[in-house]
């Protein structure tokens, strides 16, 4: 059923430009990391260090009109839609010009313009919100396509179970995206489920699905193209499954008592961008001067995301119980 | 003596056929609606408010649901979100604890954590309050919690008219509405104008107006309120009666009002005491206007206990008019 479109265009410049997606969300995040020791940022934040080839492969298939509900761990998805980083750096830094208004923070990232409804930090909690844009789609007849993004740790929740049987029940154009890193918060898979086989929950509820290498970002772009395709045509839900791997703590206040550091530095040699651009430089198909460029242009991105961040301004507290219902147009 | 004005022409309904008539209405006015539920459509809606209504509008528009109350309510919120105007009901508010994360997690904090980008303009409806002997897991009535949350509105209608009224309004709100169905009222009849439509949901009503002492209440408990105003009347008291209708917000300036004029207040609430919003009632009643105050504030609320099914036990647990005769004699110093 995969139409020939539907196939990756493997051009070096559309290779370069995973790379450099890829690499932006890895740089940025660095960045907050080090804005979190420096008190920049406060609160939880939850990087998304090795699971970047989901977001960049996934996300550049839907269209504009297309919706997104995400997680807690979601700045790569924002990074990738097109949320401007630097709304994106301001709302961390609570600033009034971030992409909620500074009422969110790094879990709470919404933007209108690209139809991201939000990362969600309840777990599982975002799930049943993506059934109900479906539905609305649905009972319009419009052909828009919603992806939903959830961690493996989202499947022991009921919303999880409730929201593929609805899916399923009234075909729903729902794109269910399972993030595997194989640690909820700090336990493992094999501790939270009983079936490790996280794409056969899907089996279940008779909805299509595929378990793909989250670590390879070419695959999860053929994977997600198949997919959109298929939810795109037959205006029924399909599960994705990507395995892949966090390479940082949960959080920030995470000592990661849970685990190897073996293990960890095993997985870092798998680590997407490394495996990438290994790959390209095996191939020749990327030249140093284009890493220069990539790295220089990122460096270039954040270093303004950070002066937006800096030079953003406090909301007055005059204005705290704004936005708790709406306001009358002025 | 000025001419007699013409009644406008009314019928006896009951309340659950003027819910229905609500929802019917609201669905052919605006294409954007639909009811999603258990057993909304074939069976007709638990209660019977929803009967009839599949045949008409179709299984797209009464949607019956799985028994899975966070994930329909959620889908409520999110249709609500793509620009859906849903009523997602719950059969009764203790089942909607299962959907509380996504009230309160999501549907009353999407705006305020998006910055005002996305609002959630979702109605759900559910029934509350105790009566029928369905004991401590069908019975309670929590609409007091609900009314703790900023973000969403907590209606409760106790006439005909504004189960008939409520609901339209409610609808035009850019943000999630909870209205409150106590389960006595369902069979309860009044007369309703033919040309009955929208009423506002921001105020409170003095339903019985008097001079000696305030009785503050609403849903269900407003019945057996207007009955213990009548005892009253026969002892000589004339109790002024406030139906509250909005339980979030609150409607501070009638209470007061009404307050500064009878100088007692009695509340009569079928939530329980303890961190309850006759609690809430009585401890504004105190900010504002404790100098009018010529007796301390009492509460009329249910037993501490969860609902037992024996009915003489039922009845002992929530709010009879003799308690609140009893209450408001003892603000009277009339005992």
């Amino acid at each position: 059923m995969t139409a020939p479109t539907d196939k990756p265009h493997l051009s070096r410049e559309h290779m370069l430009g995973l790379l450099k997606e890829m690499i932006r969300i890895r740089r940025f995040e660095d960045k907050c990391a080090e804005l979190y020791t420096r008190e920049k940022i406060r609160g939880f934040l939850h990087l998304y260090d090795g699971e970047e080839a989901v977001a960049v492969g996934a996300i550049p298939v839907l269209e504009k009109r297309d919706r997104i509900v995400a997680t807690y761990r979601e700045h790569g998805h924002a990074l990738v839609r097109g949320v401007p980083m630097t709304t994106v750096l301001a709302e961390m830094y609570g600033k009034q010009e971030g992409c909620s208004r500074g009422r969110g923070g790094s879990m709470h990232l919404f933007d209108r313009a690209t139809n991201f409804y939000g990362g969600n930090a309840i777990v599982g909690g975002g799930l049943p919100m993506s059934i109900g844009l479906a539905l609305a789609d649905r009972m319009r007849g419009d052909d828009t396509v919603t992806a939903c993004f959830f961690g493996e740790g989202a499947v022991a929740e009921g919303e999880f179970h409730e929201s593929l049987n609805l899916a399923a029940l009234w075909e729903l154009p729902v794109l269910f995206v399972c993030e595997n890193n194989l640690y909820a918060m700090g336990t493992a898979l094999a501790l939270s489920e009983s079936e490790t086989e996280i794409q056969r929950k899907a089996g279940c509820y008779r909805i299509a699905s595929e378990a793909v290498d989250g670590m390879d970002v070419i695959a999860v772009e053929a994977a997600a193209r198949r997919a959109v395709h298929a939810v795109r045509e037959s205006r029924k839900p399909y599960f994705l499954e990507c395995r892949t791997y966090r390479l940082r703590a949960h959080s920030m206040f995470d000592a990661q008592l849970y685990r190897d550091k073996a293990e960890v530095e095993a997985w870092r040699h798998k680590e997407p961008i490394v495996r990438f651009q290994g790959w390209l430089e095996a191939n020749h198909m990327v030249h140093p001067e284009d890493l220069a460029r990539i790295e220089a242009e990122v460096a270039a991105e954040i270093a303004e995301a950070v002066a937006f961040g800096e030079a953003g301004t406090w909301e007055p507290v005059e204005q705290l119980t704004r936005f708790t219902f709406a306001e009358a147009e002025g | 003596m000025p001419p007699q004005m013409t009644q406008p022409a009314t019928t006896e309904i009951t309340y659950r056929d003027a819910m229905r008539e609500a929802i019917r209405d609201a669905l052919r006015r605006d294409d954007r609606v639909f009811l999603m539920g258990e057993d909304v459509g074939r069976y007709g809606g638990c209660y019977g408010v929803s009967k009839g209504l599949l045949a008409e509008f179709g299984a797209e528009r009464i949607r019956d649901t799985p028994l899975s109350e966070s994930g329909f309510t959620g889908a409520g919120i999110g249709a609500a979100m793509a620009g859906m105007r849903p009523i997602v009901e719950l059969m009764t508010v203790n089942f909607s604890l299962l959907a509380l994360d996504q009230i309160l997690n999501t549907a009353a904090t999407v705006r305020h954590m998006s910055g005002n980008q996305f609002g959630v303009p979702l109605v759900i409806r559910m029934a509350t309050g105790a009566g029928r002997q369905l004991a401590a897991q069908h019975s309670h009535s929590l609409e007091g919690w609900y009314a703790h949350i900023p973000g969403i509105k907590v209606l409760a209608p106790a006439t005909v008219e504004d189960a008939r009224g409520m609901l339209w309004t409610a609808l035009q709100d850019p943000d999630p509405v909870l209205i409150f169905e106590n389960v006595m009222l369902y069979g309860m009849t009044g007369r309703l104008a033919a040309d009955a439509g929208p009423v506002d949901i921001a105020s409170a009503a003095v339903r019985r107006p008097g001079r000696d002492i305030s009785l503050i209440t609403y849903g269900g408990s407003l019945w057996k309120t207007l009955e213990a105003a009548a005892v009253l009347a026969g002892e000589n008291i004339d109790a002024e009666v406030i139906d509250l209708r909005s339980l979030r917000p609150l409607d501070d300036a009638t209470i007061m009002a009404s307050v500064a004029r009878t100088r007692r207040a009695v509340i009569i609430d079928e939530g329980w005491r303890s961190g309850s919003l006759s609690a809430e009632i009585g401890m504004r009643i105190v900010e504002q206007v404790f100098w009018e105050l010529d007796a301390p504030i009492g509460r009329v609320c249910s037993a501490e206990v969860p609902i037992p099914y024996a009915r003489h036990l039922e009845n002992a647990a929530i709010p009879q008019v003799p308690g609140i005769v009893a209450a408001a004699k003892a603000a009277l110093g009339r005992v």
